[in-house]
This record gives C-alpha cells, structure tokens and sequence, in this order.
C-alpha cells in the first residue's frame, strides 16, 4: 500500500513538473510585461501555443536526416526526467536515488549536447552558429555549476538532492559565505543555461547574438512544442533546484501524510512565484550583453563556485 | 596452467608473423593473419576475464629465456588479468574490423608482419614479472608499433611521426631502464618479487616516482610528453591507431600502475600532488588541442591525451588515499580510473574504427571536406553517435560512470589531512569538469561537421556504407558501451580484487545493492541507477512520440530549408569545423595557443581571394621540444669534430680520459 501511495506520488511529481512549467514560463513573461507597463499575454497563453504547436504539421528540412526527428524527443525525455528528479514539494521521493546531482547536471548535458547536433543537421549557418556558441556557454557553465555542487556536497555530506535538502533545513548550517557564494554561482549559470537576458534573449528570433533560439530555428509544428516545452522544464527545475537547496522550508519529508504535502505544494508554488517574479525583474533591469562577454560573466561565476569550495575550509558558519 | 595457455597463444601470434612474411600479400593471408589473431585474442580474452571474475591466485612461469642468471619470469595476478582484458578486447574488436577494413590496404605486407608482433608484445607487457622481460616487451611493443605507423611511408608528415614516435619512445625506454636499475638495486634484484620486497628509501622512490611519469606517462600521452602521440596514432591504418590510442595507452597506464602502486610500497603524500597537476592539466590541454583539429583520426588522438588525464586524476586521488591510509576512499578513486581505463580503451577504439570506416568510404580526414554522412552511411554514424555520447561522459553510457565515480572520490577529498591536498584536488575537480564540458564541444563538432549537414566534397557525396564486418566490429564495441553504462555495478565488482590488490581494500560489493544501481559509499550519499534513467528517459521519450502521434498530428510535410528565410544553395555556406571551434578558441585558445586571427588582404589588382586567417601557437612544442630538438643538433655538430682530429689529439685525448677515470676512482669514497 505504501508502496503504491509513494508510485503516485512520483507519478504526481512528474505530471506537476510537466503541468507547471508552461505556467511559470507565463508569470515570467507576465510580470515581465507588467513591469514594462504592457498588459502582457495571459497566463495560459504558453499552454495555447504548445496546443497549437501540436496540432500544426512538422514542415521538415529536405536534407533532415533521422536524427534530427528524433531529437527533439530525447531533449524532452532527458530534460523531463531530470525536471521530476528534483525535489519539489517533497523530498526522499520513490525514485530519488536513482540520480544524484551530478547526473541530473549530466541529463541535461545530453540534452544541449543532441540539441547542439540537431543546430548542424541542416546544414544551415544560424543553426551552427547556435550550436557552437551554445557549446562555448556551456563549457564555462558547466564546470561552474559543478563548483557549486562541489560546495553543496561537501557541506551535506552528499550529492543527493534529497539528504541536501533535508540538510539544509536542519539547524547545523547556519549562515556561511560559502553558500552565499554558491548561490550566485548557481544562479548565473541559471541564467546561462536558461537562456535568459544577459546571456541570451528568449523573446527573440532574429539577433545576431542570439543562441538557443538560433540552434532551434529549423524546428516546426510538434518538435517545435517538444523543443519549447523542454526549456520551459529547464527553467522550472533550476527555480526548483535553487529552491530545494537553498529555500527548502515547508518541503514534506518522505513519508509524509497528505496534509504535510498539501503544505508542501503551497511552499513549492510561492517559491516557483518568487522565482518567476525575481526572475523578471532582473531580467528588466539588465541588458543584454555581447556574446564574448558572456565568457567574462560565466568565468566569474566560475570563480565564484571554487572560491565558494575553498572559502569551506577556511571559514566557520555562522 | 593457465598462464602456459595465454604463453602459447603468444607464441602463436609471434608466429603468425612469420607466416605474414612468408606468404606475402595475398588476401588469404590477410584473413588468415587477421583471423588468428581474433582468435588468439578471443582466448586470451577470455581467459584474462575468468581469471579476473573468479579472483584466482597468481600464477608464474618462468622460461629459460633471457639474461641467463635470471630467466624470463611471467606472472598473471588480477591487475595484470585486468589488464590483459583490456588489451585482448581491444585487439579483438581490431581484429574482426581489420577483416573487413583491411580489404582496401594498399600495402598490406607493410602491416601484417608487424600487425601480430605488436599484440603478442603488449600482451607480454602486461604478463612480464621481472624487470628485464619487462623492458624487452615494453621496447619490442615500441618498436613493432613504430613499424605500423611508417607503414604507408609514402604520404607525407608519416615519416616525421615515425621520427618523432621512435625518439619519444626511445626516451620512454631510457627513463624506465633507469628507474627499474633503481628498484633493482646493486644486488641486481630485477624480479618483480624482490623489488616488492626491497622497500626503497624515500629519495630513490621518488625519483623512480618521477621516472616512471616521464616513461610511461610519455607512452600514455601525458602532457608535456604527449606531442608524439597526435602526430603517430592517426598515422597508422585505422584499426593500428585504434590499438595505440585505445590500447597501448592503457599498457602504459599499467606500467605506471604496477610500478607506483604495487612495486614501490607506501606512497608518499607528495607523489599525488605530481600526479594530480600532470592529470588535470593534460585533461584540459588535451580537449583543447582537440577542439583546435580538423582532421578527424588527429582530433580523435588529442581527445585521448585528455582521457589519460582523467585515468591520472582517479590515479593520483588513489595514491593521496592511500598515502594516508583512507583505503575505502583509495579503492574508489582506483577503481574510477581503472573503469575509466576499460571505457576509454572500448569508445577510442568505436571512434578510431568509425574514423577508418570514414576513410574507407570518402578517402578524407579532413572534416572540412565531409559532411552529411549520416545519409550515406546510417549504421556507422549511428555507432559513431554512441562513442561520441559516450566519450562525452552522457548518461546512460559508459564514460559517465567512471567520471561520476571520479568525482565522487573528488568530493572524499575533505577528509584528507594535507591542506595543499584539500586546495588542490577541488581545483583539479573544476579542471575536469571543464575538460568534460569541453569533450561534449569536442565531439559535437567531430560528429556534426562529419556526419551532419550538407557534404562539402564530392567525395562525402558518393561515400557508401562500409562492410559487414566492420559494422559488426563496431556494434560489438558499442552494445559494451552501454552495456557498462546501464549495469555499472557488475563491472566496479569486477575490479574490487584489483583494489584489494593495490591499496588493501575494497569498495561494497554492488552486486546486492537494490535495483541494480550503484552506491560508492552509502545510499545517503550518492547512488546512481544507470538502468532507471535508461529506462525513464526511454518511456518518456516514447509515450511522449506515441501520445503526440496519436492525438495531436503525425503530418510531416519536406521543404526547403528555412534559414531565416536566407535562400542559401551551396553547403560552403555552413558551419565549418574551424568556424565551429571560434568561440571556444577565443575563449581559451587566445591564453593556451595564443590565436590570433588577422585578414590577409590582397593588394589592389591583387586577385587572390582575401581570407582570414588563424594562427595558432604550440606553446609547449615551442618551449620544450623545439629548444631540446636546437640543442641535440648543436651538441651533435660540436661533436662532430672529434671525428676530424689528427692522431696526437686522439692519443691525448686516451690519455686525458684514462687520467680521469683513476682520479674519479682513486676520489670514490
């Protein structure tokens, strides 16, 4: 029986993560719109596109090989697997332990590194030039991200998402430069990764900086939706990453009864809506910066990751 | 008994050489050559792996071979059976590919001769138990190597290789004969037996320490030592460069593991800090230098520079380790490098074989003048798709595994009591999370220039797809692939008699950890389940395609390309593999190679066509080799001269060299 609640729970996890992604993909874009004194489109409006997107016929490339129709399907499985194994309202889920950090970081690798291929398969110059600047981004953002998971595991004790987030709520972490350190860190190479301004502009097609949206511009009709149903993911599980490690209060613990979780969905919304809503605003206040400072922007974060490493050995928390 | 067998099976492959001789360039002997050789190494295959699955007691012959007071001594323990699974699988896979590859060898009585010598001297490597025997095969394995990679002397730059690769592995040579005369000690004790039990003094260790590095590592392609290897390995016919890149590298890995951690005795803390620097700079060198390639075997190369790096990192966190008698930690960080070794050795030789297939097919290296491959050639570019994911440490497959474990031992790292350890090893983490985020541009690049896009020849237009065999060859390697990816924990079992071996311990056996995943140290550490994420990202990738299908729209219509709406006709238009690399050489490459791009601009009337062009520096051939390669030349031209002198100088100089030598013994304490 227990075993059966816990399937559903999982199961629930992956049916929300799915659900809400669309959603806060939209509160960016509203709060976004809103701070510019538009009205913005409504909430729902990322659901209608996915919709219709998958409604349409896939206009296909002639020279497209195999790879590149199924593509968009493998980004989506790696990003939507590694999306339902981060915490959200409760932590110690089922299949928790069959990913740790590092292989979470790791999916999402094989997803840019297949998107990354599908930029070159027509053989046109905007997917290409996506792709290697993509690859260039992520040379920088991954080891900076895993600077900060290095940080976070040495703290907890462990690289599972779960034992850090059950960590961090305890009483023996306090304040620590450290993890001040990790969370800047962390949130840069989110915003790399996310494709968001100052490295990338979401919003656009037709820049000559542009990156994820170049990689993907032969995509049409239902790989299209996979394709941007899949960065909506990506955002949703940074947030809920930097929520899980960093504001993890009100998750429920494995095990937990129902209105535990009830509390728990409620903790996870207003960090998603705090996310989006910080997310926005800073997205407003910055520019966006040319491609070859984004090197600059990343090695920072960079340092910032191993400072935050090695700041552990030297400083006591708080 | 055993032992006697794999021998016999050496014997026959030396043997098999003769026959190569005699029988010239037939195509039967092709096949006859290529198809003992498979055979022979199936069985050394397999009796390497009951060996090491079973965990049996070493066994020794000794032959009457040799120097004659000391004999030739072989010895099959589970490091050395490890190994030899490495070698034979390798040489396996090499086989059945060259049955099919080596139908279209110009000359092939230039490599079938040297073809089963240079297996039969890696094997003997592995199985030597005393120091002579040892440097014999290791010289033999050299120099019949060296044979293969001047086998098509006639192109261009493979001489210079041979050149290079001959005075390399004569330095090799040269420091591991000075560092096994130091273990031996003047009592000459050249059995691997007795150097265990010698127990050198710290000095003499740590100069062996260094020896060792500079030999095998030299052998292996750590940086400094590794311009050889770039230039070597892709000179040689693609299932040799697949032996040297995937397997004679590992033979060096072993000889740096047999001597530094099982004959030397407890290491000094000191020793990994060498070893953990050395690793994580090759490791990003080596991508780096891989990124900066076109040609697609050269490419492949550089990226095994940079795997040893990561193999040297587990290394160097074993010896940190065990210097301080954390023997669980030592035994993961072993392990991760050993697996890594295994790895490496099985997705280098899928990538050089894919590589082979691609010269076979197009006749070109150079990824500038392929493209679009994928069309033609569907089997081999999806093999090649699987050893690219896999060398870019993706989940589910194998590269990841040994990498995640590398970093598992990395994050033990606090526990140590050093601090020069606790800064370091998080910095030689970064470094090889950098070098494995670079290896995923790498290969994005060597997969989607070559077989992606539109092609840019002829030749990539009319390219077929290869023989059967060859396929098989390379299915074979990649089914291992993930096979290891998504059932790691048989395979890290496997290897936990060769820890208990090296450093005394053992990691928990996974074979009963629930789900078949993996559990390094404790569940509420870390674990891993490479099955589960298969298996996750399978459905959902599936339920995802059928339920779209089903209920949304499955309509698919062809149309040109939609390129923002820019008609562009002619594939020169694409991303080439230099434009590919751009950023990432302005990023990194303006520190390490120092590039710099400038527009060569004909003069007015001119009319050559403008171009920009790149340069890039060799910053370590220019300050090491380039100096060196200066300084023998002038020593050697000052020499010279002795060969000219008249006969009174030539009688002093007797005399002056006899006086020297009494007064140097008569001073000798």
């Amino acid at each position: 029986m227990a075993v059966i609640f816990d399937f559903a729970v999982q199961g629930a996890q992956m049916l929300m993560v799915l659900l809400l992604a669309p959603l806060l993909t939209g509160l960016v874009r509203k709060v976004k719109a809103r701070l510019l004194r538009r009205r913005g489109p409504p909430l729902i409006q990322p659901y209608r596109d996915l919709a219709r997107l998958l409604r349409k016929e896939v206009v296909l490339a002639d020279n497209a090989s195999w790879l590149f129709r199924v593509i968009p399907y493998v980004v989506f499985a790696a990003t939507w697997v590694a999306a339902a194994l981060v915490p959200t309202f409760q932590s110690g889920l089922l299949f928790s332990w069959s990913a740790d950090l590092i292989a979470i970081i790791a999916l999402l690798g094989s997803a840019r590194f297949f998107l990354a291929l599908a930029g070159l398969d027509v053989g046109t110059s905007f997917g290409g030039i996506g792709s290697s600047r993509e690859m260039m981004i992520a040379s920088l953002a991954e080891p900076a991200m895993l600077m900060t998971v290095f940080t976070l595991a040495l703290i907890a004790g462990s690289t599972q998402l779960s034992t850090v987030a059950a960590f961090m709520t305890s009483n023996e972490v306090g304040l620590r430069v450290s993890l001040g350190l990790a969370l800047f860190a962390l949130t840069m190479v989110a915003i790399a990764e996310n494709a968001r301004i100052p490295v990338d502009n979401p919003a656009t097609h037709l820049e000559l900086t542009m990156v994820h949206e170049a990689m993907v511009l032969e995509y049409s009709g239902r790989h299209l939706a996979l394709i941007d149903l899949s960065s909506e993911l990506k955002l949703l599980l940074y947030v809920s990453l930097i929520g899980c490690v960093f504001l993890p209060w009100g998750m429920a613990p494995s095990g937990a009864s129902v209105q535990a979780l009830a509390i728990g969905f409620a903790a996870y919304l207003v960090k998603l809506a705090i996310g989006a809503f910080l997310l926005a605003v800073f997205e407003t206040a910055i520019a966006k910066m040319r491609v070859f400072r984004v090197p600059e922007f990343l090695g920072a974060a960079l340092m910032l990751g191993l400072l935050a490493t090695l700041f552990l050995f030297v400083s006591r928390s708080l | 008994m055993m032992l006697t067998l794999a021998l016999s099976c050496i014997a026959g492959l030396l043997a098999l050489s003769v026959l190569a001789v005699a029988s010239g360039r037939s195509p039967v002997t092709m096949r006859i050559v290529y198809g003992a050789s498979l055979a022979a190494s199936l069985v050394l295959l397999i009796l390497a792996t009951t060996h090491l699955l079973g965990a049996q007691a070493p066994a020794s012959v000794t032959l009457p071979l040799g120097l004659p007071w000391v004999g030739a001594h072989f010895r099959i323990d589970v490091l050395g059976a490890f190994f030899l699974a490495v070698v034979d699988l390798g040489a396996a896979a090499a086989s059945l590919f060259a049955l099919g590859y080596g139908r279209h060898d110009q000359e092939p009585e230039r490599v079938l001769p040297f073809y089963p010598l240079f297996l039969a001297g890696m094997n003997l490597v592995v199985l030597a138990d005393d120091a002579f025997t040892f440097l014999v095969s290791w010289e033999f394995m050299s120099l019949t190597s060296w044979g293969l990679v001047i086998a098509h002397h006639r192109v261009s730059d493979n001489l210079r290789a041979g050149y290079v690769y001959l005075v390399m592995a004569s330095l090799g040579t040269l420091t591991l004969l000075l560092a096994f005369g130091l273990l031996a000690g003047p009592e000459g004790n050249y059995t691997f037996a007795q150097i265990r039990d010698g127990h050198p003094s710290p000095a003499v260790g740590a100069l062996v320490l260094i020896l060792v590095l500079i030999g095998a590592g030299s052998k292996a392609g750590l940086v400094p030592l590794h311009a050889w290897l770039p230039l070597a390995h892709p000179a040689a016919p693609s299932h040799v460069s697949a032996l040297m890149s995937g397997v004679m590298t590992k033979v060096a890995v072993y000889g740096f593991v047999r001597v530094v951690l099982d004959l030397l005795g407890p290491p000094m803390w000191w020793w990994s800090v060498v070893v953990l620097t050395l690793g994580g700079i090759t490791c990003v060198m080596g991508v780096l230098y891989a990124l900066m390639q076109n040609d697609l075997k050269r490419l492949l190369a550089y990226s095994t520079v940079e795997n040893i790096g990561v193999i040297f990192i587990g290394l160097g966190l074993a010896l940190a380790f065990k210097a301080y008698g954390m023997t669980a930690a030592a035994a993961l960080a072993l392990t991760a490098g050993l697996l890594h070794v295994f790895n490496h050795s099985v997705f280098k030789s899928l990538l050089f074989f894919g590589s082979g297939a691609v010269l076979t097919a197009t006749g070109e290296r150079d990824m500038e003048r392929l493209g679009g491959l994928i069309h033609r050639m569907p089997q081999t570019a999806f093999v090649f798709l699987v050893g690219c994911a896999a060398i870019s440490a993706l989940p589910p497959l194998n590269g990841f595994i040994s990498e995640w474990l590398t970093f598992q031992a990395i994050l033990l790292s606090p526990e140590l009591p050093s601090w020069g350890l606790k800064f370091l090893v998080p910095a030689v983490g970064a470094l090889l999370a950098m070098s494995a985020a670079l290896a995923a541009a790498c290969f994005v690049k060597a997969f989607g220039v070559t077989f992606l896009g539109r092609p840019r020849t002829p030749a990539a237009e009319q390219a077929h797809e290869v023989d059967t065999l060859s396929l098989a060859a390379m299915f074979c390697l990649a089914t291992i692939c993930l096979a290891v990816g998504i059932l790691p924990g048989l395979f890290m079992d496997a290897l936990a008699p060769v820890a208990d071996l090296l450093v005394g311990d053992r990691m928990p056996m996974q074979r009963g950890v629930e789900w078949l995943s993996i559990v390094p140290i404790t569940d509420s550490r870390s674990s891993y389940n490479g099955l589960l994420v298969f298996v996750f990202t399978l459905l959902s990738g599936s339920l995802a395609a059928f339920a779209i299908h089903r209920l949304a729209s499955d309509k698919l219509r062809r149309a040109p390309a939609w390129d923002c709406g820019y008609p562009d006709a002619s594939p020169a238009t694409q991303y080439t593999a230099d434009s590919f690399a751009q950023p990432i050489r302005r990023v990194f490459g303006t520190l390490v190679f120092r590039a710099r791009e400038h527009g060569d601009m004909p003069a007015p009337g001119d009319m050559r066509p403008a171009r920009l062009v790149v340069d890039l520096r060799d910053l370590i051939w220019e300050a090491l080799y380039a100096p060196a390669a200066t300084a023998v030349t002038n020593v050697s031209e000052r020499l010279n001269r002795l060969q000219f002198l008249t006969i009174r100088q030539y009688l002093s100089l007797v005399f002056g060299a006899l006086i020297t030598l009494l007064l140097v013994l008569a001073i000798w304490p």
